[in-house]
């Protein structure tokens, strides 16, 4: 049953943040059809080590597609060519015998290259810094189901969670726009009852952090929906303005 | 002989814990900004420790080994989240809660430590639902619950497959709105490579940045742990690549006690091996178990001609498929505890009943469920576990049966701890998955997550304090001092050292063969003869490591050679303290089956004469054996029995 590609990769090598990079060439034989993309760039490192080259530094965690760590640009697309996947869910069965395979890091100003395919995401945390939560101190809560929250809300609430933070939407968008992220975490606070009181302050504070540092505008063309690994909807981003709006002319 | 004190609190059962925080010591606010705590690890137990103990008022250093606290593997926990509500009227209470996880962990767990444990567990939910986390509801807007092994009643909360990523998310939205705060500062790719010890008392800690692979030196004046398992020991589990068990050898060297390592759990529905190149194995979640049923063809030759490609699962009649924990555990069903579920799939497969090409699978069927609620209603409980499950095997698992076998999952032993979460080294704790309290020899589904957020949230918080009140004096010690130097020297010459030996081999490929060591020899069946062999061949795998392995050094970081490297070297250590747990604990319970002890249906079969104790391991130095210290673990309110789960 198992069958086996041979390929030619073409992957990004930069030493440093601030030295030059360049793309390297490297032929793999026999690569199974069953493994995963990550686990044919582990092939390649082994390989490499085995030579006493430099393996080839990427991120990568939990391998099962919800850490967010994994970010390779495949092909021209931020986390390859399946659809609804992370780079560590891709499968060689989607690559053709003698395919070349081109791999990058994300490319955005926001993202800046740590080495090789590795980038620095620190962006995200700093903008849920500013205010992706809601502000409740451990203990002395209410009872779980004091507030009863309608199903629907709930559930949209949730598809707004599922945003994993890999930064794919960034990578995707010519602008290099961070709308999709920080409208994923607002609208799900803010459809809950929970997040619904610091809805205002939380829009200004995260879109503002957002602007400060460095991410570009939203031009609606769709890029990040399509490419978001989970789905996240742009509607999401509709929300996000109208509590930017409401926000700004109660100010 | 050295003894030890797990500090129980007397007294009743459902009073110890109200009665130790009424009496404990406590910090006043203006003191607490004077006091510095180190949490390493930002998982469940990290984050929401770090964010509560900001939240205090305390000075929180927390460090990470990846970009972003929201990558902790705690993550990727599916299921579901355990909670003594009772919302579903259906008899669940405080006790049973306990008493399920007491039983479950086959009575080899602290009775106050797991009631503590049960009596939060409520606590938990509400702060969850109010930090905005979106837990699955009914139409009416109150909150769902569904089963999990183990247990008769449904008193597991969930977010879609995803409730880890939604309860560390909470958590590290509470520990975001701290860093912005400016009680907690964050330090993500740094490594802990060492603690520091002083007078007796941790200090601090030795850790690499990643990105800049500079050793730095942190003083604290408390240190806790919370670093997840050491699952990763046989290199393909469902651990996450990074997760790793340094921080707890590291700290098991400087005198904290190693307690039940042996005890690690194989979940039992995980997708199979497909091949050598495999980097790690992925869960389907347990609450699958719900709705799935688990079978084998009833005949061999059926089995044999599905591994040959000859006959498809769906082929075969009702009549000749053999549903075997409906069989063997009539009252708990496909719903039983996963060591039990784990060795009743080894069993059928080493019987000759496994399919799959390896023949190393058993089928986790859903079609009685799609044809009883529909196709749609089993897509909203498990639309994204199938997905997964499709483009991992390519095939489609509303069509044909799942696949799965079991794989290393969770590891119960760790460090040891007291009743305050602290472990034998003064001003040193451990939280989570890291410690070994309350899943005594066998961990039930959900209540990993409860236990992570459990300590970081409402035990941690309170406990420090009582060691920390009588800190209040200690100035901050400067990271100049002697104890901070020796230690990074070592940290350093280590490093130095395997990137002087310049070997053959790299370093996955010697774990490989250490995780082949583990899975054949201290993995779901084990015995005395393999056991000792599995001591033999770690003892040549060490010497192979020190002596062949090739690490690269290069002119920038991070060097991912060397941070595996490292890890493994720890790997190793652990390695040979389960087996050598294992070989001495001369009976069977929960996640460890001794296989000369077993009852006559293939049950595990404890000696609660003999080992009705907590093995704790104290480091000797290097080639010396570890002194073995027990805990004795005595049942004032629980009357011990042999585990059934048949009626």
């Amino acid at each position: 049953m198992e069958k086996t590609i041979n390929i030619t990769l073409k992957v990004w090598r930069q030493a440093s943040p601030k030295a030059k990079g360049a793309f390297e060439t490297y032929k793999l034989d026999g690569i199974s059809t069953e493994s995963s993309f990550l686990e044919m760039l582990d092939v390649l490192n082994e390989k490499l080590v085995s030579e006493k080259k430099e393996p080839v530094v990427f991120d990568h965690d939990c391998r099962e597609g919800i850490c967010g760590m994994c970010s390779l640009y495949v092909n021209g697309h931020p986390h390859g060519p399946d659809e609804d996947v992370t780079t560590c869910q891709l499968h060689m069965r989607k690559f053709k015998n003698g395919e070349t395979i081109t791999v990058e890091p994300w490319r955005s100003a926001a993202f800046p290259v740590i080495k090789d395919l590795m980038v620095n995401r620190n962006a995200f945390d700093q903008i849920i810094q500013a205010g992706g939560y809601v502000s409740v101190n451990t203990g002395g809560i209410p009872d779980a189901n004091a507030i009863p929250i309608p199903k629907p809300k709930a559930d949209e609430a949730m598809d707004a969670a599922s945003c994993i933070g890999c930064g794919a939407c960034v990578a995707a968008c010519k602008n290099g726009s961070a709308m999709l992220f920080v409208s994923a975490k607002v609208s799900q606070l803010a459809l809950l009852p929970q997040g619904k009181i610091e809805a205002a302050r939380r829009a200004k504070a995260m879109v503002a952090k957002m602007d400060e540092l460095g991410f570009g505008n939203c031009t609606n063309t769709r890029a990040c929906e399509a490419e978001c690994p989970k789905n996240v909807s742009i509607s999401n981003i509709a929300r996000l303005n109208r509590e930017f709006i409401t926000a700004k002319l109660k100010d | 002989m050295t003894t030890i004190n797990s500090k129980i609190p007397a007294g009743a059962l459902a009073d110890k814990w109200k009665e130790y925080k009424d009496h404990q010591k406590l910090v006043n606010p203006a003191n607490k900004r004077r006091l510095d705590i180190i949490v390493v690890g930002t998982g469940l137990a990290g984050a929401s420790a770090a964010a509560s103990l900001g939240e205090l008022g305390f000075n929180v250093l927390n460090f990470c080994i990846q970009d972003s606290p929201r990558r902790a593997h705690s993550i990727a926990a599916q299921g579901g989240i355990n909670a003594a509500k009772n919302y579903p009227n259906d008899g669940d209470s405080v006790y049973r809660l306990f008493y399920d996880t007491i039983k479950g962990g086959d009575y080899r767990a602290r009775e106050a430590n797991v009631y503590r444990l049960a009596e939060v567990s409520n606590s938990i939910i509400d702060q969850c639902v109010a930090q905005g986390v979106p837990f699955a509801r009914e139409y009416g807007g109150l909150l769902d619950n569904r089963s999990f092994g183990g247990a008769q009643v449904s008193r597991t909360f969930y977010a879609k497959g995803q409730t880890g990523q939604q309860l560390l998310l909470g958590a590290y939205s509470a520990l975001s709105r701290q860093v912005n705060k400016g009680t907690v500062k964050l330090y993500t790719r740094y490594e802990m490579l060492d603690v520091v010890i002083i007078d007796g008392r941790a200090r601090g800690i030795i850790a690499r940045n990643l990105t800049t692979g500079k050793v730095e030196r942190f003083f604290a004046h408390a240190v806790v742990i919370g670093t997840g398992g050491y699952g990763n020991t046989f290199f393909l589990s469902t651990n996450a690549m990074g997760s790793n068990g340094s921080a707890a050898v590291q700290i098991y060297k400087k005198g904290a006690y190693f307690a039940n390592p042996a005890y690690a759990q194989i979940h039992p529905t995980c997708i199979p091996v497909h091949g050598e190149f495999q980097s790690k194995l992925t869960l389907m979640s347990e609450s699958l178990r719900n709705d799935g049923r688990i079978w084998t063809p009833k005949k061999k030759e059926d089995a044999e001609a599905i591994r040959a490609g000859k006959l498809k699962p769906t082929d075969l009649k009702e009549e000749d498929r053999d549903y075997y924990l409906e069989r063997r555990y009539p009252a708990f069903g496909n719903l039983v505890p996963r060591d039990v579920a784990s060795r009743a799939a080894k069993e059928r497969c080493d019987a000759g009943f496994g399919v799959g090409t390896t023949g190393l699978a058993v089928y986790l069927d859903f079609s009685e469920a799609i044809n009883r609620l529909g196709e749609n209603v089993v897509r909203a409980r498990y639309g994204n576990l199938f997905q997964m499950y499709e483009k991992i095997v390519d095939e489609n698992p509303y069509k044909t049966p799942m696949m799965i076998y079991p794989a290393i999952h969770y590891t119960m032993g760790g460090i040891w701890v007291d009743y305050e979460l602290q472990t034998s080294i003064p001003g040193l704790f451990a939280i989570g998955e890291a410690n070994f309290s309350d899943h005594g020899a066998n961990r039930l589904g959900a209540s990993a997550l409860m236990q992570g957020l459990a300590d970081g949230y409402f035990v941690l918080p309170y406990t420090i304090q009582n060691y920390l009140a009588d800190q209040i004096q200690v100035p901050r010690i400067s990271t100049d001092a002697p104890e901070f130097e020796d230690a990074e020297r070592g940290v350093k010459e280590r490093i130095q050292k395997l990137l002087s030996i310049q070997g053959k081999r790299s370093v996955d490929n010697i774990h490989k063969e250490l995780g082949l060591v583990m899975w054949d020899f201290v993995g779901m069946g084990r015995n005395e003869a393999g056991l000792k062999t599995a001591l033999e061949r770690i003892k040549e795998i060490r010497k192979e490591f020190w002596s062949n392995v090739y690490v690269p050094e290069t002119e920038t970081n991070p060097n991912i050679e060397l941070e595996k490297a490292l890890r493994l070297a720890d790997f190793i250590e652990i390695g040979e303290l389960m087996a050598r747990d294992a070989l001495l604990r001369e009976e069977s319970c929960g996640g460890h089956f001794r296989e000369e002890y077993q009852t006559e249906e293939g049950e595990a079969l404890r000696n609660d004469d003999k080992f009705a104790y907590v093995s704790c391991w104290k480091y000797a130095g290097e080639g010396n054996e570890p002194e073995l210290i027990k805990e004795d673990l005595t049942y004032e309110f629980v009357k011990r029995q042999q585990r059934n789960y048949k009626s």
